[in-house]
This record gives C-alpha cells, sequence and structure tokens, in this order.
C-alpha cells in the first residue's frame, strides 16, 4: 500500500536528520558569531502583507482561507517577512539590524530537477547597511558559513540586476523591447538573445555589446573588458571586489555580468552560491533597497538564501573526496 | 562534477556532425566513431546518449556542455540549462502534416470542434495549436508518427522533418511549418560560472571555425 505524500515535498528520517541538524548548527553559530541573531516567523502569513513586499507575493504558490475569509499564503522565502518584522517589531531601534534564519519556504516545483515544493532555507539579511560595504559582508559571511558547513569549493556568483537593463537604456532600445530581451537573458537562451539583439537595427559594435556582454564572468579581469556604456554598475562591482579582497575572499567570486535573478525585488548586486558538487545553484540573494520602505521602513538591505539540503548535497560530495 | 571538461554528445541525426565539430576543436574522437557499444569515454571526456537525454545530464551537471536539437530543447523547455551557440547543422523543420488531399485537420476542427494530433512533441504541438486558437487532442506516440494518420488514429501529425521524403512516401504532406531546428551547444548553469574558462575556449574555438 502507498499513501502518497506530494511531490516535491519529503520525509527526513534520523541519520539524515542528524547531518542537517549538524550544518544547520554548524552556519548558525557563525552567523550568531557575526551578530546575525537568528528569527522565526510563522509560516502562514496575509497574502496582502507578502503581496506589499512583492507584487508577486515573492512567487507564494499556497493560498487557503481563514475563518474570516482573509486569504493566507505560505511564504515561499523569508526575506519578505524580515522585512515586515523589522518594519513593525524593531520601528524604534536604530540599524544596522542583522539577523539569519532557518526556516521552512515553499514554492511550486514546477521548472527542472532540484526544485522542491518545500524546503528548508538557511540565510542571513543585513539591513541598514548601503552599497558596497554590506554587499561584502554578506558574500564573506556567506562563504564563511559554508567553510563551516564543511564545503571546501563553494564560490559566489556576483552580477548587477540593473546592468543589462541600463544597457539597454544607454544604447536606446525601445522600452518595450526590454522584457524578452531579460527575458532570454534570465534563461540563458543567448542564441534567442542573439536573434532578438539582431532584429533591433543596432549599429555592429552594438549589437556585440549586447550579445557578449552576458558571457563576461570570471574574475576582476571581466570588470576591466565590460565596456563603457555598462559603466555605474561596473564600477560598484569594482568597487566590491576591492573590499572583498580586503577581507581575503575575492578568489571565491566569480564576477557574472549576464547573472539577472527573477525576484522582482532586487535593486542592484545580486549573488548566486555554487558548489562544483551539485549541478544547480545552492542559492542565492542580492540587495534590495526598496523592499523596507514598501512597509514604512526607508532602509537599504542585502541577503542571501541557501537551500540546507542542497548544501548537504555539496557537504557529502566533499566528504566522499578527503 | 569533476574537474575535466565532460561533453554529452547525441547519437542518432546529430552523431556525425557533432563529431566532426569536435575533431575541428581538436578533441579526439577516434575511440568513439569506432566503438558504437561503449557509452563513456573518460579519456575524451565524452558521453553518448540518446539526444533528448541531453539536457537531462546536462542539468544535473552530470555532463558539463552537451550538444542536442532545438527540437529536443523546446519539448524540454522547462530544464535549467543554458542554451550557447546555434551549430548550424542538423537542420530540420517542425511541421504539421497530413495526409494528401483534402483538409482533414480543416475538416475536423469544422465539423468536431477539435483536431487530433499525433506526435512525439506533446508540449510543442499543444503549444502550437493554442497559440492558433485552434483546440487539438494531442496523441503521444513513441514510434513512428507517420502510421498514425493513415490508420485512423489522428487527423495530423506534428514532427521533425529534414528532407520531407519519409512524409511523402507514407502519403502526408506538409501544412504548416511551426519552426526551424539545428544542433545547439548548451551548458549547465554551474559549470558555465565554475569552468567558464574552458567552456569559453570551446565557444571561441565554435565560432571560430
Amino acid at each position: 500500500m502507498t499513501h502518497p505524500i506530494p511531490p516535491g515535498t519529503r520525509d527526513v528520517l534520523p541519520d539524515e536528520m542528524r547531518e542537517l541538524r549538524a550544518i544547520c548548527d554548524r552556519m548558525r553559530a557563525c552567523f550568531e558569531d557575526s551578530g546575525y541573531g537568528e528569527i522565526h516567523t510563522p509560516a502562514l502569513e496575509y497574502e496582502d502583507v507578502l503581496r506589499l513586499g512583492e507584487e508577486r507575493a515573492a512567487g507564494a504558490r499556497y493560498r487557503t482561507f481563514d475563518e474570516q475569509g482573509d486569504v493566507l499564503a505560505l511564504r515561499s522565502d523569508m526575506t519578505i517577512p524580515v522585512a515586515r518584522v523589522v518594519a513593525t517589531r524593531y520601528r524604534e531601534v536604530e540599524p544596522p539590524l542583522r539577523f539569519c534564519y532557518f526556516a521552512r519556504a515553499w514554492r511550486t516545483a514546477e521548472r527542472g530537477v532540484g526544485e522542491p515544493r518545500e524546503f528548508l532555507q538557511g540565510g542571513l539579511e543585513l539591513i541598514g547597511v548601503p552599497g558596497v560595504e554590506g554587499d561584502a559582508e554578506v558574500v564573506a559571511l556567506t562563504l564563511a558559513a559554508l567553510d563551516e558547513a564543511g564545503l571546501r569549493r563553494h564560490r559566489i556568483g556576483v552580477g548587477d540586476g540593473s546592468l543589462y537593463r541600463s544597457l539597454l537604456m544607454s544604447l536606446g532600445v525601445p522600452v518595450d523591447r526590454h522584457l524578452p530581451l531579460l527575458e532570454s537573458l534570465s534563461r540563458r537562451d543567448l542564441v534567442g538573445l542573439d536573434m532578438q539583439v539582431s532584429g533591433l537595427g543596432l549599429r555592429e559594435r552594438e549589437r556585440e555589446l549586447l550579445v557578449r556582454l552576458p558571457e563576461l564572468r570570471g574574475g576582476r579581469g571581466v570588470l576591466e573588458r565590460a565596456a563603457a556604456p555598462a559603466g555605474d554598475a561596473v564600477e560598484g562591482l569594482r568597487a566590491l571586489y576591492e573590499l572583498l579582497e580586503e577581507r581575503g575572499v575575492a578568489d571565491r567570486v566569480i564576477f557574472d555580468l549576464g547573472l539577472v535573478r527573477e525576484l522582482g525585488y532586487y535593486t542592484g548586486v545580486v549573488f548566486e552560491v555554487y558548489d562544483p558538487a551539485v549541478g544547480f545553484a545552492l542559492g542565492g540573494g542580492g540587495r534590495y533597497d526598496d523592499l523596507l520602505g514598501r512597509f514604512g521602513r526607508e532602509l537599504p538591505a542585502c541577503g542571501l538564501a541557501m537551500d540546507v539540503q542542497r548544501i548537504h548535497l555539496a557537504q557529502a560530495a566533499e566528504e566522499s573526496l578527503a | 562534477m569533476s574537474d575535466d571538461l565532460t561533453i554529452a554528445v547525441p547519437r542518432g541525426a546529430l552523431f556525425d556532425g557533432t563529431l566532426d565539430l569536435l575533431d575541428r576543436l581538436g578533441i579526439d574522437t577516434s575511440e568513439v566513431r569506432s566503438n558504437e557499444r561503449k557509452l563513456l569515454f573518460a579519456d575524451a571526456g565524452i558521453v553518448t546518449m540518446r539526444p533528448s537525454d541531453v539536457p537531462t545530464y546536462v542539468e544535473h551537471g552530470s555532463a558539463d556542455i552537451g550538444i542536442t536539437g532545438k527540437d529536443v530543447l523546446l519539448e524540454q523547455s522547462q530544464r535549467h540549462v543554458y542554451e550557447l551557440l546555434d551549430l548550424g547543422y542538423g537542420h530540420c523543420r517542425m511541421v504539421v502534416a497530413a495526409r494528401e488531399g483534402g483538409d482533414p485537420i480543416g475538416d475536423a476542427l469544422r465539423r468536431l470542434g477539435r483536431v487530433r494530433i499525433a506526435t512525439k512533441y506533446p508540449r510543442v504541438a499543444a503549444a502550437h495549436f493554442a497559440e492558433t486558437g485552434r483546440q487539438a487532442e494531442i496523441v503521444e506516440v513513441k514510434g513512428s508518427v507517420e502510421l498514425a494518420p493513415l490508420t485512423g488514429l489522428v487527423d495530423g501529425i506534428v514532427d521533425l522533418t529534414a528532407t520531407g521524403r519519409t512524409l511523402e512516401e507514407n502519403h502526408l504532406r506538409v501544412v504548416e511549418e511551426i519552426g526551424v531546428c539545428t544542433a545547439r551547444l548548451i551548458a549547465n548553469p554551474v559549470a558555465h560560472k565554475l569552468k567558464g574558462d574552458r567552456i569559453d575556449r570551446i565557444v571561441e574555438g565554435i565560432r571560430g571555425s
């Protein structure tokens, strides 16, 4: 007899649970040491409140009604709930504020492999530290926490979500053409991107720039190779590189000028976390300077969250190499 | 994911073109050419498989890059893989075909309100008929699709055709073209970053050849 559970969910039995727990404990200790206190928020939130943070409620997919007829949604990430907490419970507290969490979140399992419906997210949010100072702290602390979790070869991809859009603006590409271009870019359908760009009637140099920019990724060198129209964003990434160098982690970062993340609340730098043992990103994040303001407290913020089960995959692979 | 670059190579119609391409890049394919049953060629960093499995291996990172047809990518559009290059060879058309004489698809739509379509590409077929505002019942078959309209199973088919000869021999004719498909180079998203240099060298090599 089978008693199914929904696809994309799973039972965790004691051996695996012990290992997951150990990973969370080590990462939590690392975050706590750096002043990031752990918080927990309700799994169910009012949908209207999540929508304040992002139009699509950050992709929340599971909804129900309470006895008053209000719509409740299962949170799809912790960033919006943390923003809500900061704007309410910490209304009078001076920034910066630092939080970490290890909490479950829910999304639909619609695309490809490794897309769970329910997953354990471990992450951190840094509120009130603007610009590259904040970005560098989040990157360095994430790398350190993964070291603690037993990973050795992990890297963080760093891009700027506004870079391509500002490039399109500066080249005078009509606004109604932006969305399909950005969609191809976010899927890295570079063949489709090339075809669309070629149909824009730009000069060859500009066409080349739009097609080749998303291919630029690697160390500091790519920031030198990015041409002038991508200016401001690349300037920001250069400044970030210098701070990461001071922290001794610059070699763990891969700049990726084609990186865009799908979530609508990112305003600048975006991150993705990789380990060669796992074929998909362990997690990601970025800077979201407008989100807190939507809850009534204008503060810059930056954060990053990872799927703990994927970290576990990478850690197990690392062990088998040792 | 090992440190070496692993390339997923499709057996079947794209096989020879792909091996020729790898030869031009200086990758030794002689062992692959001489051994039809072997699947894993560790020295050359090549794994061979049917084209529709290529996105699966690449998505998981079991292969870092791979070559497959655009038809496969269209059908498996949910896969998290990067599409890096149009390789140009393996030129085919994705078409709607029906029996010669008359208009079986139009007749079915007019009289029965829907058309029955057999295909190995159920997502592509469903999307094409939805986009053109026609109700279609999609019948997925695994073998020769040409048989389905001849036996009355369906009113038409959606399939890939290179020369059109198989269609012709089975008294079918192309009634619509959905798109042109060629071989594509795809990459695993993580490998695209962590093995960027080696992947770029291959991309540049192909662009230059």
